[in-house]
């Protein structure tokens, strides 16, 4: 549905030696250090690691809530935030969908789809309409628009959120867990879903998830994380080629490349269990 | 408390920051600066503060008055009446609630009596209660009650509804009976609300004690030979033009109410230690 | 009785039929029948207790049939009555003051509270005096507002809307910090300025919280009122009741206390209703069954 123009520069983020370190209430806490992690543009990179290990933190540091405390972020060449400015401004080029969403209740989804171009002033709200009408439409949400969120399913609702993000042609969409708080037969179902809107706007995606399944599922590259402090453990290549559908999940070399990976996933799991870590 | 959208909330300004962003020297630099307003509007004469003693004026009055016997009477007076009432208030409010809360049939016979006292201000009890009652005492004693009764039996049926109905599935299932069911589950369940529902009773006892004494005290039409107590003090003072006196009983009054409020807190968490967040 | 809810096309139970639905149910429940028995039991007992038996201090008391006499009587005995100007008189001098006050304080609690919440700058500036200030209970106010604010209206006026402002104002800020940290994250990376954050984020996500507060407001305000009108006033129902005590028209100070009781009810559900049509995301949201 977007022209873009020159795919191969937009949404590429790299991250450079990042430490982020918490000032808690029982003392410092070294959330993130020393990671370094490049995303190429117009991909999906997911982001597996145990609860609390720091996976949000990065995201927060590239979405512009948190500062940082060392190290840099750029998006296509241009510095987020690094030494000389420790946070970043959020902004609609790196719209982020939430773990247990936040659509805002008291808009209806049509409103929530339309609200970015309208606050930027982009849009007029009619035209802002409009185009929500069409992207919902695309996404398979007919019907719902005059509906509040807290009237209709919640994976409906996640598919709202995903469309409000990207009617802001973002280049980075930031995804935080999104389909956690999902049953397991909505989860594929909303898979599905995600890699077809995906396959309409290519956006670079980066995806966080504690699901190794769904992490090999959906991406190009999957990046395990150790627990806190956060750091990149292995960097997966999944060359299982798109479109992809259901059934890959049942598919050889699906399950080879879950194989190379469990042992990985599994080790850091035990430690941040064993370590008994809230979640941050 | 959530922060809004920027950066996580740091508990105190990071090493290196201006002290000015501390925030107990905020508070102390606009308390400073309230009490500077007012000493400048009371001797400027601005309109209304200009009406009010300024409060180098006020610690001047009320410092003698530390030592004099008689004003600490008073706080003696009000804080007897303010315990005994709400005492009152919670011992037969807090079962009542509960009953009305965990039994329908009690719930549907007391409830349209109950929402129908409920509106009624307690002052507007003041004379009802001084015809019913023998003694001053008494009815001064009826109205605190009432003042802070409908508060806590509020706080204590809404508190039971909100206990999550699994903690009652997962206790039968390990086969409580109904009197464990009302001990471990119900009791401790209500306790937070019931902690929330003294602390604005408090405010309110206070409210009503204050009120009574100044009305007995000769304040409105309603003339009696008992009283005492703050409310009676800061009305006498104003009775005999002692304005300085005035402020210092209201102070007074604040003081004394926050540490009634402060006590109850402390009482609170103490009762429900879970409650304590890292 | 067969009960036919009828879905609509859209898979959807009209409004009507729930409400229908829902009232013929707690028809054929016990409730109604055993709320009219506790509604009588304690009606009749004051009856008996201070008209027939005349038992103990109930005898000073004047009873319900009584106050009933009087308060629908066309000549009244003591000349307060719902068929009497005067008593009109009474009951729109406090609810005119407790209008004043409420829209006063709503008018500066609201943007205060909500500036309380939104700014921590500004929070740690100005909260401290204003929780130095809360405990002196708001009656003990009296004197000092009367010394400050020459004249009748102003110091009542002024007392209301000072309890007014305190519930509102906290309420409103509690409303503030209870919004989701994601609802204003999310606005930002939508590309809303502060401003818009503060406008389509902040107000409404509050809105709940600042109706509770208008609410606990609108009771504390005829808390205050009467109370305040029975140490100095003129008109106004406080002053009623304590002028029938003074002058042995006792019948009529149970009129007046109704009707406090009447009115302080009836504006309240005014807010409460207002508050739903305002917030008619959240209603619908309750009515599924969600507990956010």
């Amino acid at each position: 549905m977007n022209a873009r123009g020159d795919m191969a520069t937009k949404g590429a983020i790299r991250i450079q030696n990042v430490d982020k370190m918490y000032y808690a209430r029982e003392g410092a806490v070294q959330a993130v250090s020393d990671c370094s992690l490049d995303i190429r543009a117009g991909e999906i990179c997911m982001i597996v690691g145990p609860s609390g290990c720091g996976k949000t933190t990065l995201l927060n540091a590239i979405a512009g809530f948190h500062d940082i405390t060392g190290g840099a972020i750029y998006l296509d060449g241009e510095m987020l935030c690094g030494p000389d400015r420790p946070k970043a401004d959020p902004g609609p080029d790196r719209v982020v969908v939430f773990q247990n969403g936040a659509l805002f209740p008291w808009k209806t989804n049509l409103e929530n789809v339309a609200f970015g171009p309208v606050v930027q002033g982009r849009l007029t709200k009619a035209q802002a309409n409009e185009k929500a009408r069409g992207m919902m439409a695309d996404a398979g949400l007919v019907g719902v628009e005059h509906n509040y969120p807290g009237e209709v399913s919640s994976g409906m609702r996640r598919r709202v959120e995903i469309v409000r993000a990207l009617m802001n042609d973002p280049k980075v969409l930031l995804l935080d867990e999104p389909f956690r708080a999902l049953d397991s037969l909505t989860k594929s179902v909303m898979h599905e879903a995600l890699l077809e809107i995906y396959y309409k706007n290519k956006v670079t995606i980066f995806f966080i998830t504690h699901d190794l399944e769904e992490a090999i599922f959906l991406g190009h590259r999957v990046a395990i994380m150790t627990t806190r402090p956060c750091k990149p453990k292995k960097i997966l290549d999944v060359d299982i080629p798109h479109p992809r559908d259901y059934s890959v999940l049942t598919s050889p070399r699906f399950r080879s490349l879950m194989e190379e990976t469990v042992n990985a996933v599994h080790e850091e799991a035990v430690k941040a269990f064993e370590a008994g870590e809230k979640e941050m | 408390m959530s922060a809004i959208v920027a950066s996580a909330a740091q508990p105190r300004p990071r090493p290196g920051q201006s002290i000015f962003r501390h925030h107990v020297v905020r508070a102390v630099i606009s308390i400073s600066v309230f009490i500077l307003l007012w000493e400048l509007g009371s001797r400027l004469k601005a309109p209304w503060v200009g009406e009010v003693p300024p409060p180098s004026v006020v610690l001047d009055t009320w410092i003698p008055l530390l030592t004099d016997q008689g004003y600490w009477y008073s706080w003696y007076q009000s804080s007897r009446r303010v315990l005994s009432g709400f005492l009152a208030a919670m011992i037969i409010g807090i079962p009542f609630g509960l009953a009305m809360a965990t039994s329908r049939v009690f719930h549907d016979l007391t409830f349209p009596v109950f929402e129908i006292l409920r509106p009624i201000p307690p002052l507007a009890w003041v004379p009802a209660a001084i015809i019913f009652w023998p003694t001053q005492e008494l009815s001064i004693g009826f109205v605190i009650f009432l003042g802070a009764i409908f508060t806590i039996m509020l706080n204590v049926i809404g508190g039971a509804r909100s206990i999550d109905v699994r903690f009652f599935q997962a206790a039968r299932s390990m086969g409580s009976s109904n009197w464990d069911i009302f001990r471990r589950i119900v009791l401790p369940g209500v306790l937070p609300s019931i902690v929330v529902g003294c602390e604005v009773g408090i405010g309110i006892t206070w409210n009503v004690v204050v009120a009574a004494e100044m009305i007995s005290g000769g304040g409105g039409a309603i003339q009696s030979s008992a009283g005492g107590g703050l409310g009676f003090f800061i009305w006498n003072s104003y009775i005999g033009f002692s304005y300085p006196h005035i402020v210092v009983g209201m102070i007074s009054i604040g003081i004394a109410g926050y540490i009634s409020s402060a006590i109850i807190r402390r009482l609170g968490l103490y009762v429900t230690p879970w409650l304590r967040v890292r | 009785m067969a009960n036919v809810i009828r879905a609509t096309s859209a898979g959807e139970i009209g409004a009507w039929d729930m409400f229908t639905y829902r009232v013929s149910k707690w028809v054929r429940s016990p409730t109604p029948y055993l709320m009219l028995v506790g509604f009588m039991l304690f009606f009749g007992a004051w009856f008996l207790l201070s008209e027939v038996f005349r038992f103990w201090r109930f005898a000073s008391l004047p009873g319900p049939r009584q106050v009933l006499i009087e308060w629908f009587n066309p000549n009244p005995v003591y000349g307060m009555s719902l068929y009497t100007p005067d008593y009109y008189v009474h009951v729109w001098s406090s609810l005119r003051r407790v209008l004043y006050a409420f829209v006063i304080s709503t008018g500066l609690g609201v943007p205060f509270g909500l500036f309380l919440g939104w700014s921590k700058t500004f929070r740690e500036f100005t909260f401290p005096v204003f929780e130095t200030l809360r405990p002196i209970p708001v009656l003990a106010w009296v004197p000092l507002a009367i010394v400050m604010f020459r004249g009748e209206e102003t110091p009542v006026i002024f007392l209301t809307t000072l309890a007014s402002f305190y519930a509102t104002a906290l309420n409103t800020m509690l409303g503030v910090q209870s919004i989701d940290e994601a609802y204003p994250r999310a606005a930002a990376c939508l590309g809303a300025s502060k401003w818009q954050i503060f406008r389509h984020i902040i107000i409404p996500g509050a809105l709940p919280f600042i109706f509770t507060g208008l609410q606990i407001s609108v009771g504390v305000a005829w808390f205050s009122l009467v109370a305040a009108e029975m140490v100095s006033g003129e008109y106004g129902l406080g002053y009623l009741i304590n002028t029938s005590y003074v002058n042995v028209q006792y019948p009529v100070i149970l009129i007046g206390m109704i009707s406090v009781g009447i009115v302080g009810y009836a504006s309240s559900a005014l807010v409460r209703l207002a508050g739903d049509y305002l917030m008619q995301w959240r209603v619908r949201e309750l009515a599924l069954g969600a507990g956010r």
